[in-house]
């Protein structure tokens, strides 16, 4: 099953994923995170297709998407 | 589906606004890097502009350069690394006034390079003043009537410009507001770097971006008006591919 | 084996810049050193080196930054105006902390001025020019054989110090034809690997060749300490200066470049009079050669400084010698120069002055 994670401390609260996912189940939260901003997350993970409509709108790099196959993980590690 | 940060961006926070159509753009071009394998080999020009600190973002060899210059210090750096890849990545300020004479005259020598110009109608990191690129009517800081009350001309179009030049190989306008334009974006800039590879000469993307902050707008807005006022403007398109 | 040639200046300078591995070349025509880009067109694409007519003298020196950050030897040459536009490319470079050398074949001033040879710009080669604190090393031949040897050393002064070299010349040295030898180049000093060069990151972190230092607040005020310490040990490291016959001279005249050439035929002149005349004449005045003033001020009576301006060599003279002597002044802007008979002149004038015992103490 692939994995959508959105970096809640990343993220500077644009709104831009909100924005375009084709599911609407994006939303701001109502806490905020280190640097100040409210931060997006999943209100209906289930409904997540995968499509990654947000993370290519999102400027912050804030979301990611892990696949569970073995070969999956080859560019997220930091230097 | 897999979906993560590219290689060639390194893991840190950018200092850009929120909604700021630089993340994206910066995105696409180490996406293209990546896929091309071509990191080792590449060599980027830092701007003067809120993109000043790129040299931090990207994980390349990257050199920073004076205001407008970058054309001629990438024209240096690839006439003497004529098997690197060189690219700038400049702001409106940048290449469309300061250094228009750099930009004309390097897509005129047909030089081996790839620009990625981000055209967002405004100079961010000054907070907001006129860009040669802002368009008609367009409220700025240093036009607070709004563009073309007080002799300031209208906004330049560096695509259609330079389409007057032999020199060129490939010149494509695109934008960052939709996921639809990200995907052509995307692939214009992926492009871009292939004709460079291919040593087609001169290759130029020029992105429509979004500054929400400069702008005075949410980052909503600032989509729109990319989508509606931007684009009527500077209309999407390839206006040279050979 | 050094090979004996007839070339003018401007093309000389072409050729001792090839022989010193120069392989990167970009300028922008101005009168009077147009043979420079003229002849390295052609020279340079024979060297298997890159030619390039910039669009502007801006675009030429931002080349040059690229060119040098890239590891390649490189040069651009203009004239006065043409090295004003040049300024913001040279402070980046020098900030930078990239070799190159730059060719200033100076003509008369302010403005577009003229095309004949002049002295004006030495402000802007040794006080700066372009903004911030940084320092050129700023050769001055005056023969053509000096032209040729400084353009070789000027190559290897850049790499060693990683510092932006310029050569001052001006437009006669640059015009004029007088033979000179051609020798080969050997590196006079022992050049420092160049890992400072982006050339791709391969098997190696990512490099960055930058200007800007806003993080952590006192980054630039470190770095400015760093460019300081280097421009002290090129001071205690590089002296240039020939001297003649100042050993019992009274009147001492103080002249660099093609001024430098009519004030030793003034001193020959002197002494055929009788009068205890001698030169001290830079090859370098950045870094100043001050000792070697101070050291003269020890035992002449006084200095007399030619130059083809309304006074700026002048002024490091004087700051060399911390007023232990009076300094007289002959010069001429705007393209003019002052005459071997102008300067016998007044080196006549002073050795009188010299006999009456209270002027140098008064004017102390």
């Amino acid at each position: 099953m692939p994995q959508i994670r959105f970096f809640a401390e990343r993220c500077k609260g644009c709104g831009l994923c909100v924005l375009v996912c084709p599911q609407r189940i994006i939303a701001m939260s109502e806490e905020l995170n280190e640097l100040g901003n409210p931060f997006a997350g999943l209100t209906e993970p289930a409904r997540c297709t995968y499509c990654a409509t947000c993370g290519r709108m999102c400027p912050d790099l804030a979301i990611e998407i892990e696949d569970d196959s073995p070969s999956a993980d080859n560019s997220t590690s930091s230097e | 589906m897999e979906f993560h940060r590219p290689r060639t961006l390194k893991n840190v926070l950018t200092h850009y606004c929120p909604g700021c159509g630089h993340g994206i753009v910066h995105r696409l071009v180490a996406e293209a890097i990546d896929e091309l394998g071509i990191r080792e080999r590449t060599i980027g020009t830092a701007p003067v502009g809120c993109a000043v600190l790129f040299y931090n973002y990207f994980d390349c060899d990257i050199i920073e350069c004076a205001h407008g210059r970058p054309p001629a210090v990438a024209t240096g750096m690839k006439r003497m690394l004529p098997d690197r890849i060189i690219f700038t990545y400049q702001g409106d300020g940048d290449l469309a006034a300061i250094g228009t004479t750099e930009t004309i005259h390097a897509a005129n020598r047909g030089e081996n390079i790839t620009v990625i110009f981000v055209n967002n109608a405004i100079y961010g990191m000054t907070g907001g003043q006129m860009a040669p690129t802002t368009i008609k009517g367009q409220w700025s800081t240093t036009t607070p009537e709004g563009r073309g009350k007080h002799g300031e001309g209208g906004p330049i179009r560096i695509c259609e410009m330079l389409s007057a030049l032999d020199g060129p190989s490939y010149l494509e306008r695109v934008a960052v507001s939709s996921p639809k334009d990200i995907l052509r974006a995307k692939k214009a800039v992926k492009k871009a770097f292939e004709k460079q590879i291919a040593g087609k000469g001169f290759s130029l993307v020029e992105v429509l971006s979004m500054c929400p902050t400069d702008w005075k707008l949410t980052p909503a807005q600032a989509v729109d008006f990319v989508n509606e006022k931007m684009k009527a403007v500077f209309p999407l398109g390839v206006f040279r591919d050979r | 084996m050094a090979e004996k040639v007839l070339f003018k200046g401007n093309e000389l300078l072409v050729e001792a810049a090839i022989e010193a591995g120069c392989r990167f070349y970009a300028g922008y025509p101005i009168t009077p050193q147009n043979e420079v880009p003229e002849r390295m067109s052609w020279r340079m694409p024979q060297a298997g080196g890159v030619f390039i007519q910039a669009e502007s003298e801006i675009a030429a020196i931002n080349m040059i930054f690229g060119a040098s950050a890239a590891g390649a030897r490189c040069m651009t040459s203009s004239s006065s105006p043409g090295i004003s536009l040049k300024q913001e490319g040279i402070s980046y470079i020098a900030a930078a902390e990239l070799p190159c050398v730059i060719v200033n074949m100076q003509r008369g001033g302010p403005g577009l001025g003229n095309i004949r040879a002049a002295q004006g710009d030495y402000f802007q080669a040794v006080k700066g020019g372009g903004h911030g604190d940084y320092r050129l090393i700023v050769l001055t031949p005056a023969t053509l054989q000096e032209l040729y040897d400084l353009t070789l050393n000027a190559f290897d002064y850049a790499d060693y110090y990683r510092n932006p070299v310029m050569i001052l010349g001006d437009g006669i040295l640059g015009q004029m034809a007088e033979p000179a030898e051609k020798h080969p180049y050997h590196p006079i000093l022992d050049l420092p690997p160049k890992d400072y060069i982006l050339d791709g990151c391969k098997g190696r972190n990512s490099r960055v060749v930058r200007t800007l230092f806003l993080h952590p607040a006192d980054g630039l005020m470190k770095h400015n300490l760093h460019l300081q310490e280097k421009y002290a040990r090129i001071q205690r490291e590089l002296s240039l200066v020939e001297q003649y016959q100042t050993d019992d001279a009274e009147v001492i005249i103080a002249a660099y470049g093609i001024s430098g050439r009519a004030a030793k035929g003034a001193v020959k002149a002197a002494r055929r009079e009788g009068i205890k005349a001698g030169l001290i004449r830079p090859l370098c005045v950045w870094p100043f050669p001050s000792d070697v003033y101070r050291r003269a001020a020890e035992r002449a009576k006084s200095f007399l400084v030619v130059e083809m301006s309304h006074g700026q060599f002048v002024e490091d003279v004087k700051l060399a010698i911390e007023c232990r002597r009076p300094v007289a002044f002959l010069g001429k802007g705007g393209g003019w120069y002052p005459s071997q008979e102008e300067i016998v002149e007044q080196i006549r004038r002073l050795a009188n002055e010299k006999s009456k015992p209270s002027t140098a103490r008064g004017k102390r």
